[in-house]
């Protein structure tokens, strides 16, 4: 095997073919998001959430994203799922365990969304969505002057954020875009946790998007690729499936080896 | 020739909630209408209130009580502080679910769009929690938190947030450690530091709260005996707790209401109710 790969070698001066570090990490690198997205898939979808969140509290505050992605993606009974394993696994609820090691203007946020339990029908109340997208606006604007306070601590962002259905934010999210000049994505480019909220409740397909975007640079950092990787062992392949094609070069051309498989897979049209 | 409500007193009062739901089928398969509509169309009052209540299923029941608790003019806050707090995680989750079903939105929803400020935010985290349901406390966390509590209590300057977080996301078991631990610190309970302006919803609602959570039948008792004590009784509050309890503790609240008020629940009741309301009241209350 060794003289097959020569790429990994190096000639060495006491005469043996030395591993090329560099080449090592990459190697390795690669074999580790194939190992992290196996064994994703193949967990429990409850206890791998469980633990996604318990890990994203434990790195802290530039983590929070995955606490939103999960809180925000799964469909009501999963997340509800979710804080059962947690309870199984951890012996205290994730309300808690957020509540009280999350400290600064985020608590509140990420408390409601992990605690919600929306529901899934498909009736809306356009008059209250009307309302809803004006009160969203008002906050947000308010805060655009006043930098004491941010918008993802009004009480109305989050009451409205994380108790709604979430086809009832997908009008309210249009209705926004009736009486404001952006989108509400937009106007929350300061507030990245909100607007990851908002995204992946409204916009999903955005959200993954960028997530596969960002995975695919040249430059991706390690937590980029992290972030493709959990998705695709997280999501739906048919939420992923127009993403992928729209990538499906970048993927040929940037990723290597058995991880590749698992990226092209989600194209193949014989999965799940 | 009228309804024997005699008959349905006797039938219905004496079931447990899984015969309950097997009587509503049974009389839909032979007479192909619903129960429940049918005694709506022949009942009337106080007595058909307590029917209907009796008759749906526990999750139902309660997603009912709480709908038309949050759809008044002035909220009833107490009711939706009593069922997130007196039921178990299992018994809320299928609450939450019984008003999905009926309401079409969830239950945390309804409450937010109907309250405000600080007593929306209350609400809101009780009734969305899923308590851990294990015996482990854990004592520092107990102690630091009596102290927690004890210092947003102390100068009137609720520290709304804090008091939240603990009262909303902490197991009952550690709860009550930590009331325990308040009370040993301090000599007086959490809620008698809390007295204070009636008319401020968010204190009442915080120690309606406490007091749920720390000992249930302390506080149903407590509803009792203000609903019948009242010029007029308040048959609402009367109808819901024997009608919530009656498959769980009301034989306990029974003990504690002659304890504290020297004549048996039974009487009081007869003593304040009519007709077959009274009935199956009492009915309900003889239940073993």
């Amino acid at each position: 095997m060794r003289k097959g790969c020569s790429k990994f070698f190096l000639e060495d001066e006491r005469q043996f073919e030395r591993w090329n570090d560099s080449a090592i990490k990459s190697l390795k690198a690669e074999f580790k998001l194939f190992k992290d997205v196996v064994v994703l898939s193949l967990m429990h979808p409850w206890e791998r959430d469980a633990r996604l969140l318990k890990k994203a509290l434990k790195k802290g505050p530039p983590h929070y994203n995955v606490i939103v992605e999960t809180a925000c993606t799964r469909s009501s009974d999963q997340l509800l799922g979710a804080r059962k394993a947690y309870h199984s696994l951890f012996d205290r609820s994730i309300e808690e365990d957020l509540a009280s090691h999350v400290k600064g203007s985020e608590r509140k946020l990420l408390v409601a969304l992990v605690s919600a339990y929306r529901y899934e029908g498909p009736k809306v109340k356009e008059d209250a969505a009307k309302s809803e997208a004006k009160a969203l606006l008002n906050a947000i604007k308010n805060n655009n002057g006043d930098h004491k306070k941010k918008a993802m601590e009004e009480d109305e962002v989050i009451w409205i954020l994380t108790t709604r259905s979430k086809p009832h934010l997908k009008v309210v999210y249009e209705q926004y875009k009736k009486i404001s000049a952006k989108t509400i994505t937009e106007d929350l480019e300061v507030e990245l946790l909100l607007k990851e909220t908002v995204e992946c409740l409204c916009t999903p397909q955005t959200y993954f998007t960028r997530v596969f975007g960002t995975a695919l640079r040249e430059d991706a950092k390690e937590d980029a690729k992290k972030a493709l990787t959990r998705l695709v062992a997280t999501q739906e392949d048919v939420d992923l499936k127009g993403i992928a094609a729209k990538f499906e070069d970048k993927i040929k051309e940037r990723v290597k080896g058995a991880y590749k498989d698992v990226l092209l897979g989600v194209l193949a049209d014989d999965r799940k | 020739w009228g309804t024997d409500e005699k008959a349905i007193i006797s039938v219905l009062g004496h079931r447990n909630a899984v015969q309950r739901k097997q009587i509503r089928l049974a009389y839909e398969d032979l007479y192909q209408e619903d129960l429940i509509k049918r005694l709506e169309s022949e009942l009337s009052g106080d007595f058909e209130k307590a029917v209907y209540r009796w008759i749906l299923d526990p999750a139902d029941r309660d997603a009912v009580l709480a709908n038309v608790a949050i759809k008044k003019l002035s909220p009833d806050h107490h009711v939706i502080v009593e069922i997130s707090c007196t039921r178990s995680p299992e018994e809320l989750l299928a609450v939450r679910r019984a008003y999905q079903a009926r309401y079409k939105h969830s239950l945390e929803e309804d409450v937010a769009a109907h309250t405000k400020g600080d007593t929306r935010k209350l609400l809101v985290a009780l009734v969305s929690a899923f308590r851990y349901d294990g015996e482990e406390i854990n004592t520092r966390v107990a102690n630091s938190e009596a102290k927690i509590l004890h210092e947003a209590v102390k100068d009137k300057e609720f520290n709304h947030e804090e008091i939240i977080r603990i009262l909303s996301t902490r197991s009952k078991m550690q709860l009550m450690a930590t009331f325990n631990r308040y009370r040993d610190d301090h000599g007086t309970t959490i809620t008698k530091n809390l007295e204070g302006d009636s008319g401020d919803e968010f204190l009442k609602a915080l120690r309606t709260t406490i007091r749920c959570l720390n000992d249930p039948k302390k506080y149903f008792e407590k509803v009792l005996r203000n609903s019948i004590r009242r010029v007029g009784t308040d048959e609402d509050a009367l109808t819901r707790v024997i009608v919530t309890r009656a498959e769980k503790d009301l034989k306990d609240i029974k003990e504690l209401y002659h304890k504290r008020n020297s004549v048996p629940l039974d009487q009081a009741v007869a003593k304040d109710t009519t007709g077959d309301y009274k009935a199956l009241l009492l009915t309900l209350l003889g239940r073993e």
